[in-house]
């Protein structure tokens, strides 16, 4: 069972140059997997340490973009076909700063949610 | 060096204030190996959002599977920043995927002024460059029978030392 995977410029290096190579697997992951025992490196620049897909890289099956398709667990046929783009992204504000903007929204959020429920029970009382 | 023309540049200017203040983003390709930027590509701001932008998966699957079927390359992609200066931010650097790129950036925080800057990003390595900005609006062909063998559409007035 073979899937091809068209490898971006950035990931050549880990595949000796060759822009298309073929693997094996039922699922993402398990692609992954195979390829890595070929191409050493390859997953570690796909795949996080926690193991989820990385921000910086768009991976599709056929058509689709696999985080429609439940990213890892995305589910390989024969003759499927893998690409791999790098992610096109960035922009004036840093992460650590769009980090720590959603923190206080969730931090605000508990806050406005104790209130409610401290309310509540002085309500009961 | 990025060299590009002027009609690209402009192009890509006024997609940027045209999005202000959200920021725009987009690619020029050119035929491989080349490094000459010829096909401007505005592409959606998937995050619309003054501070991040992001191509659209599917949106960007289909333009670099054409640049794949027509030979071509990602040869600039650019973005713009709507309030700062036109230089990479720690963001622009941790995405930047394309070794090959010029990452081009356009600040529109001055209404008046155009402010254009340009940069390698490799392995994290921000290192910019000039931008030549070539006037290509004469038509290459039109130009056989001068007498000189130079073309102005590739006019160079840098003195060769001679």
């Amino acid at each position: 069972m073979a899937i091809e995977v068209r490898i971006p410029t950035i990931l050549r290096s880990y595949t000796g140059g060759a822009k298309v190579v073929e693997g094996t697997g039922d699922t993402l992951g398990d692609l992954l997997t195979d390829l890595d025992s070929r191409h050493s490196g390859l997953r570690a620049r796909l795949v996080t340490d926690a193991g989820a897909l990385h921000r910086f890289v768009n991976v599709y099956v056929n058509d689709e973009d696999v985080r429609f398709l439940g990213a890892l667990d995305a589910k390989l046929n024969d003759g499927d076909s893998v690409t791999i783009l790098p992610a096109v992204a960035g922009g004036a504000f840093g992460f650590a700063a769009a980090a720590a903007i959603a923190q206080h929204k969730l931090a605000a959020v508990a806050t406005v949610a104790d209130g409610e429920a401290g309310r509540r029970v002085s309500a009961a009382r | 060096m990025l060299s590009i023309d002027r009609s690209i540049v402009e192009a890509i200017v006024a997609h940027a204030r045209r999005d202000h203040p959200d920021e725009a983003c987009g690619v020029v390709a050119g035929p491989v190996g080349s490094d000459t930027p010829t096909r401007h590509i505005p592409m959606d701001n998937a995050a619309r959002s003054m501070t991040f932008y992001e191509f659209d998966s599917m949106e960007q699957l289909r333009v670099w599977r054409e640049m794949d079927e027509r030979d071509e390359e990602p040869v600039v992609i650019y973005h713009s920043h709507t309030a700062t200066e036109a230089y990479p931010s720690r963001t622009d650097v941790s995405f930047a995927g394309e070794p090959g790129a010029h990452y081009l950036l356009v600040s529109t925080r001055d209404p008046d002024r155009e402010e254009i800057r340009s940069f390698r990003i490799v392995d994290g390595v921000v290192t910019e460059e000039p931008v030549r900005i070539v006037d290509a609006a004469v038509d290459p062909h039109a130009v056989q029978s001068y007498m000189f063998g130079q073309s102005p559409a590739t006019v160079d007035y840098e003195c060769s030392g001679r």
